[in-house]
């Protein structure tokens, strides 16, 4: 057969019996929870739709104040078909989210990230944070009125970080002020620094879930221990298909949401125009713009947002760290503090997203 | 006695039973192929660019009359395209398309020989835009000129023939 001529071509040159081994042997364990663990090749598939449809977008897309909003008007009323990548950028840019967070909340409500898999929870965390980078840098770049006032907001809350925050701010912006300059800036974000750190931190992370294998919850880990058997099946080509069948899901729902749901461009951004009206971040940042509204805006004397900046910082560095606070799992033994502060900071980011969607 | 049966079946090719794998791989692998084409058909689609909506340019004012001196040319803006406006040494008017039937580029007025020249690759075009020398295949596109306008403040029209 041809495609083992070429498989053998390559084998000669490669040595791939090293890879078809590994393939081979590759087993994913089977228990109650298993079905967590099909939302880290969702992200992954979600990011890959990002990339191939952000790549479509850039053929079209003009990044400057002057040109970018009619750009994606065009995209959407002129282009084949770009009513439809463009739906499905967004629309998947939200899901991604959505499914990332998931997958953080169920890593940590599983404590997956308990020794030695350390490093894989950092580099997710880090993963993490880089998706909300995405979102922030990319909510700019159609350069309409909710956008432009949304990224004022955003890069003005980096401006009350205490001593560097003037710095940062400007450094954001790429000035004083929200204009043509942020929106390059931006864009140079959206596509180049961040996908490159994001490529790199995604190796790691396989290569990490590669070499250990699945985590498994840790009671089910302590009756494996004591001699019972966790049944398993073979990643290839078994598990390989039921991923590919929630890609598949994804690809509906995305198809469907993008059909009859789509994003709406809205007004050009215009900085002499007055504010319009409950102008708000996108929902996953929701949590965080609803708690600075509610701080006071003093406390002790500190402006009441430097407090909040600063706590979230904190909260960002806790959560980074969350493998190696945890003492307790890493020795075997069940943390419930740790389920108490996963569920917290879970009932926190819903109520006060909920909250921050009706507020005045 | 059955089994001899099936196997003379089997052998004959008649009736040959699909094996239960090969069928499922069939599905699979139809599934999948369609699945892309459906994808890859609007992105396909999404390279292809829209026609750029601008109407194709019929006529437009080159130059005023006075701003062009005999043995000169200018280039002009027609639609989208650059024009070229030549005067030749007797006071003639005579317009070309700019671009060089060759690859593009943009020809100019070469005053000493009073031939329209491409600087890209050497072509040489006559003040007919007949080729006389160099790689272009095609003579240049020749347009229209009137002049209109009170003396003294005449413009030159140029218009697609």
């Amino acid at each position: 057969m041809m495609q083992e001529r070429v498989l053998d071509w390559l084998d000669e040159r490669l040595d791939l019996s090293s890879l078809r081994h590994f393939i081979a042997e590759k087993k994913v364990p089977i228990h109650a929870h298993e079905i967590w663990y099909y939302l880290g090749g969702l992200t992954l598939f979600l990011f890959a739709i990002q990339v191939a449809s952000g790549i479509l977008l850039i053929l079209y897309y003009r990044p400057s104040a002057e040109e970018a909003y009619e750009s994606v008007q065009f995209i959407v009323s002129e282009v084949q078909f770009g009513w439809l990548i463009r739906n499905v950028h967004s629309w998947s840019a939200n899901l991604l989210i959505a499914v990332a967070f998931a997958h953080f909340f169920s890593v940590f409500l599983l404590k997956s990230y308990r020794r030695p898999r350390e490093l894989t929870w950092v580099t997710g965390m880090l993963l993490l944070f880089l998706m909300l980078g995405f979102g922030f840098s990319g909510y700019l770049l159609p350069w309409n009125e909710l956008a432009f006032f949304a990224t004022k907001v955003g890069t003005g809350m980096a401006g009350a970080v205490p001593i560097i925050g003037d710095g940062l701010m400007r450094v954001l912006r790429g000035g004083d002020d929200v204009t043509g300059a942020t929106l390059s800036r931006f864009y140079g974000l959206h596509i180049a620094i961040l996908p490159a750190l994001t490529t790199l931190l995604v190796a790691g992370h396989l290569l990490l879930v590669q070499r250990q294998g699945m985590s498994v919850p840790l009671e089910i880990e302590r009756r494996a221990r004591a001699g019972k058997r966790i049944p398993d099946m073979p990643f290839f080509p078994n598990y390989v298909l039921r991923d590919v069948l929630a890609w598949y899901v994804a690809i509906a729902l995305l198809a469907a949401l993008a059909a009859f749901y789509p994003w709406e461009l809205g007004r050009k951004a215009d900085a002499f125009a007055p504010v319009p009206p409950g102008i708000r971040p996108e929902w996953y940042f929701l949590a965080t713009f609803h708690t600075l509204k509610m701080l006071p805006a003093y406390i002790l004397g500190i402006e009441g947002e430097q407090i909040g900046v600063l706590g979230m910082g904190a909260a960002a560095a806790f959560l980074v760290f969350v493998p190696f606070l945890d003492r307790r799992v890493s020795r075997g033994e069940p943390s419930p503090l740790f389920t108490l502060i996963a569920l917290f900071g879970l009932a926190y980011l819903v109520v006060f997203t909920i909250v921050g969607h009706y507020a005045e | 006695m059955e089994r001899q049966k099936q196997k003379e079946e089997r052998a004959s090719g008649l009736d040959t039973p699909v094996e239960r794998r090969t069928f499922l791989d069939a599905v699979l692998g139809f599934g999948i192929v369609s699945s892309a084409a459906a994808i890859l058909y609007p992105v396909w689609r999404f390279l292809i660019p829209p026609a750029s909506g601008e109407p194709a340019t019929a006529s437009a004012v080159a130059a005023r009359l006075a701003e062009v001196q005999p043995n000169t040319g200018i280039l002009f803006r027609f639609g989208s395209t650059p024009g070229l406006l030549v005067r030749d040494p007797n006071g003639e008017l005579r317009a070309f398309s700019a671009v060089c039937t060759h690859l593009d580029c943009t020809v100019q007025y070469a005053a000493d020989t009073s031939q329209i020249w491409c600087a890209c690759h050497n072509g040489f075009y006559d003040l007919a835009g007949n080729v006389v020398s160099g790689p272009p295949p095609r003579p240049l596109e020749q347009f229209a000129v009137d002049v209109r306008g009170e003396p003294g403040e005449e413009e030159v029209v140029v218009s697609r023939v």
